[in-house]
């Protein structure tokens, strides 16, 4: 792989990290304050949400114009998908720490709580009677009576979705490099659709939960378990869909080429990401 | 656009006044920013000891109340591990890296300025909680649950900022697995690699790998606290103990993101003033690659007295005490780099020797703690608080003094005063064993840690150890002296020392604000490498 030595490019200076920072340091004193009880805290929050918005917008606006100008030579790429595929890793990993939980909570702590292992007494004396079973919302049966969201129903559909989006956008990068811009239009826009729609379905899921069965976050460690996965999981949805729509309109605009979209290609490994994981969801947190 | 490709080109030196520093992508700027906060951090977190230390000089409870006690604690590990210690190892990578792999900047420069950035806001918001109503956290860094709950409106800070240090490590170990990665010079294969940049690149691996880990820990805390779910509350199903679990399993290899960076610079030096080549340099990083892979599994032996089957305490013990091989692999090969070489005594040497002896300590130590029976005794005690201050302050907060004085004359282009860093060694030597080595005995007789008060018969260790602690302290400002002054030395050649090897000792002192705009050709390289 031979690159032009002298032509990686370094930009001289940038103001948006700067903005970053201070969008940032709204944001979070805005949600600690709020989260305290003052009801200002929340337009601080807005006001860094929206600092963030416009440095989000400024920086990739900036690093766009900069790739279509053609001032990233092969080597600036390569560094592109490496800082992609490094930060889609860290991501695993904060998954990750939340599957570690209900792992934890289903194989250890429960059936501690039940009296497994050496805890009998732990089980006769704290919490008599409890026998451990998954889902639970504990001896303590916190949040009280509630229902299991099964596997079956919203959650196959989605899963459906989501299996079918991943193939859509891989269409849409074959068509890409094949140079038929009217598939990859197509079928790029039908991806970020169906992740909409996931979404939209998500909600749903969410409002049944909480209107009908009583399945909330505050439902002891399985509703715990369920909405921070799931909720996590659809906020990762929701960045994914957005970028998709991004990718989607500079496609529209007539950016990329065959050999040089690395921008779609981030996208695209960020969308399979959220989908594998969400198979992971649906086995660990709704089938088994 | 025309100007900014004109821009890529052509050379141009800093920009004027603050706008340097806030917009600048220049790695060197990067990594002086990076340097200067930290060492503002470590001073920070220093007074933070000193009260401490102070109000435990002598028995009784004289200088602050047992929950303010508990705040400095607190507030001094969060700042001397994510203010001090981390952010001043990114420094020199900045500033190192780049020119040691023959590379124009990092690879990812505007990112790099973020990562920076962020930090003085997370820190910013974390001090700000000393004077919140109810003061500063106060459940010990670990921050376990129950207790962490009971911080009061300080909670939420402390949990953002925490997200924030632990955004800010992220990018900018993306940034510096890229830099290795994808901007080495051609002909710099990976085993060519200096140590101080293989030391990297696996410590910013474990980064990636456990920050985020962390950043779920604490917001599961976040949850428990303001949205009602059960992750740490046994009557839900959840466990406390989960916490500790998820913690130490981002907590042990952080341990090591302080202390493989530190190995680095040390394998930089050693050579350099014994006139010998690193002993066993793929060796040293096979060693290294096997003490990342194995403090992924050893987290538990933090919990020994917590609950855990037998056979857990046991997988525990024994992984922990494999980790002590590949560490003696790298101290025996330093010894051996020096076997027989033409040493001299330098400052950047003096930390370096230092380091090897007294780390060790703290390795020796830690071997005893890993011993799970015995452990029953140590944990919690001022046996533990001697043992990671072994490995911290002559650890890794020696392998930093030793690299800045190593590298300052390649920053500066002047030599510094050899004879303030000499006295600031041997002072610091002096004082930070009188410091913590007494508290090796404090513990093993059975004085607990985070504590104000002690029974009397613990009287005079606690009173060497402050009066240890002080003169540590002072002894610090002969290094502020020595960067003041800095640039009043003679000036420094651009190998400056006399048998450095590295790339970064081919290009002038002080180091242009670009190196290496075209890699570093071959006959170059190969002459700097050998
Ligand atoms: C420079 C001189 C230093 C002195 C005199 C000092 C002193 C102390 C003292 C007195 C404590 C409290 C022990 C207790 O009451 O339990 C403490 C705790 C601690 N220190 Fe230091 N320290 C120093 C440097 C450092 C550095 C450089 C680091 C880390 C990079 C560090 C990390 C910690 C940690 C993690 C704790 C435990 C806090 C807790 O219990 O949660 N210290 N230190
Ligand atoms: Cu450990």
């Amino acid at each position: 792989m031979s690159h032009a030595p002298d032509s990686y490019y370094v930009p001289h200076g940038s103001h948006w990290p700067i903005v970053g920072s201070i969008g940032l340091l709204f944001l979070m004193l805005g949600v600690s304050t709020w989260l305290n009880g003052a009801d200002a805290g929340f337009w601080v929050m807005m006001a860094g949400v929206g600092i963030m918005v416009i440095m989000l917008a400024g920086w990739f606006g900036t690093v766009i114009n900069e790739s279509v100008h053609g001032l990233y030579n092969a080597q600036v790429d390569k560094s592109f998908r490496m800082g992609m595929f490094w930060f889609i890793f860290s991501e695993v990993m904060f998954f990750a720490a939340f599957f570690g939980a209900l792992f934890y909570a289903r194989n250890m702590s429960v059936p501690w709580l039940g009296g497994d292992s050496n805890n009998f007494f732990t089980n006769l004396l704290l919490w008599e009677g409890y026998e451990s079973t998954w889902p639970t919302n504990g001896p303590g049966e916190v949040g009280g009576d509630y229902e299991v969201m099964g596997p079956f129903g919203l959650p196959l559909i989605n899963t459906a979705i989501l299996l079918t989006s991943s193939v859509t956008v891989t269409i849409a990068h074959h068509a890409l490099i094949s140079g038929k811009r009217a598939i990859l239009g197509t079928f790029l826009a039908l991806t970020a659709i169906l992740g909409f729609i996931f979404v939209y379905m998500q909600a749903v899921e969410y409002i049944e939960a909480y209107e009908h069965m009583n399945l909330k976050l505050t439902s002891g460690i399985y509703g715990s378990t369920f909405f921070m996965l799931t909720g996590f999981h659809g906020m990762h949805v929701t960045i994914g869909a957005i970028m998709l729509t991004i990718i989607w309109l500079r496609v529209v605009k007539g950016h990329f080429t065959p050999d040089k979209h690395f921008a779609f290609e981030a996208v695209a490994w960020y969308w399979h990401f959220v989908d594998v994981v969400w198979v992971g969801l649906y086995v660990f947190v709704y089938w088994m | 656009m025309t100007t900014a490709v004109a821009d890529a080109h052509e050379h141009h030196g800093p920009e004027k006044g603050i706008k340097r520093w806030l917009f600048t992508t220049n790695h060197k700027d990067i990594g002086t920013m990076y340097l200067i906060f930290s060492l503002i951090m470590f001073f920070a977190g220093g007074a933070m000891a000193l009260v401490i230390r102070s109000e435990l000089m002598t028995p009784g409870l004289q200088f602050v109340h047992p929950e303010f006690f508990n705040q400095m604690t607190t507030m001094h590990a969060l700042i001397m591990v994510f203010g001090a210690v981390m952010p001043a190892f990114v420094g020199l990578a900045n500033w190192m890296i780049p020119m040691m792999i023959g590379a124009p900047d990092m690879a990812l420069p505007r990112m790099n300025n973020w990562s920076f950035w962020i930090l003085p806001v997370a820190f910013g918001i974390l001090l700000s909680t000393l004077l919140m109503p109810g003061g500063a956290p106060a459940s010990g860094w670990t921050m376990y649950p129950p207790i962490v709950l009971q911080t009061g409106v300080a909670f939420p800070f402390l949990i953002f900022s925490i997200l924030l240090m632990g955004l800010s490590s992220i990018m900018g170990a993306i940034n510096i697995i890229v830099t290795i990665l994808n901007m080495r010079a051609p002909d710099m294969w990976l085993l060519k690699m200096p140590m101080f940049v293989w030391t990297w690149l696996i410590t910013a691996y474990l980064l990636i790998a456990v920050m985020p880990v962390f950043a779920g820990a604490v917001t599961m805390l976040l949850t428990d606290q303001f949205f009602g779910t059960s992750f740490f509350l046994a009557a839900g199903g959840g466990d406390p103990v989960m916490f500790q679990h998820i913690f130490w399993f981002f907590g042990h290899p952080e341990v090591y993101i302080m202390i493989l960076p530190a190995f680095g610079v040390v394998s930089e030096i050693i050579p350099t003033f014994s006139r010998k080549p690193l002993f066993g340099h793929d060796s040293m990083v096979y060693a290294a690659s096997s003490i990342a892979f194995l403090s992924f599994i050893v987290w538990a032996h933090h919990m020994f007295t917590v609950g855990m089957p037998l056979s857990g305490q046991m997988f525990f013990m024994f992984a922990t005490m494999l980790i002590a091989v590949p560490t003696g692999v790298k101290v025996f090969n330093w010894i051996a780099t020096m076997w027989r070489g033409a040493m001299t005594f330098e400052t950047p040497m003096l930390f370096s020797l230092g380091f090897v002896f007294l780390f060790t300590i703290g390795g020796f130590s830690g071997v005893m703690l890993a011993i799970a029976p015995a452990d029953i005794q140590y944990h919690d005690s001022y046996f533990v608080v001697a043992h990671f201050h072994y490995v911290l302050v002559p650890g890794s907060i020696f392998a930093l003094m030793a690299g800045a004085y190593y590298w300052l004359p390649k920053w500066t282009g002047h030599m510094y005063n050899e004879t303030a860093g000499k006295l600031h060694f041997w002072m610091s030597t002096i004082f930070v064993n009188l410091t913590f080595f007494p508290m090796h005995f404090l513990g093993l007789a059975g004085m607990p840690r985070r504590i104000p008060d002690y029974s009397t018969q613990f009287a005079d260790f606690n009173w060497m150890a402050s009066v240890g602690a002080i003169g540590f302290g002072l002894s610090q400002l002969i290094f502020v002296y020595v960067l003041l002054t800095s640039k009043k030395g003679e000036k420094a050649t651009d190998r400056v020392w006399e048998a450095p090897r590295g790339l970064e000792w081919t290009v002038p002192s002080p180091a242009p604000y670009h190196t290496f705009d075209t890699p570093p050709v071959k006959r170059v390289s190969e002459e700097a490498f050998e």
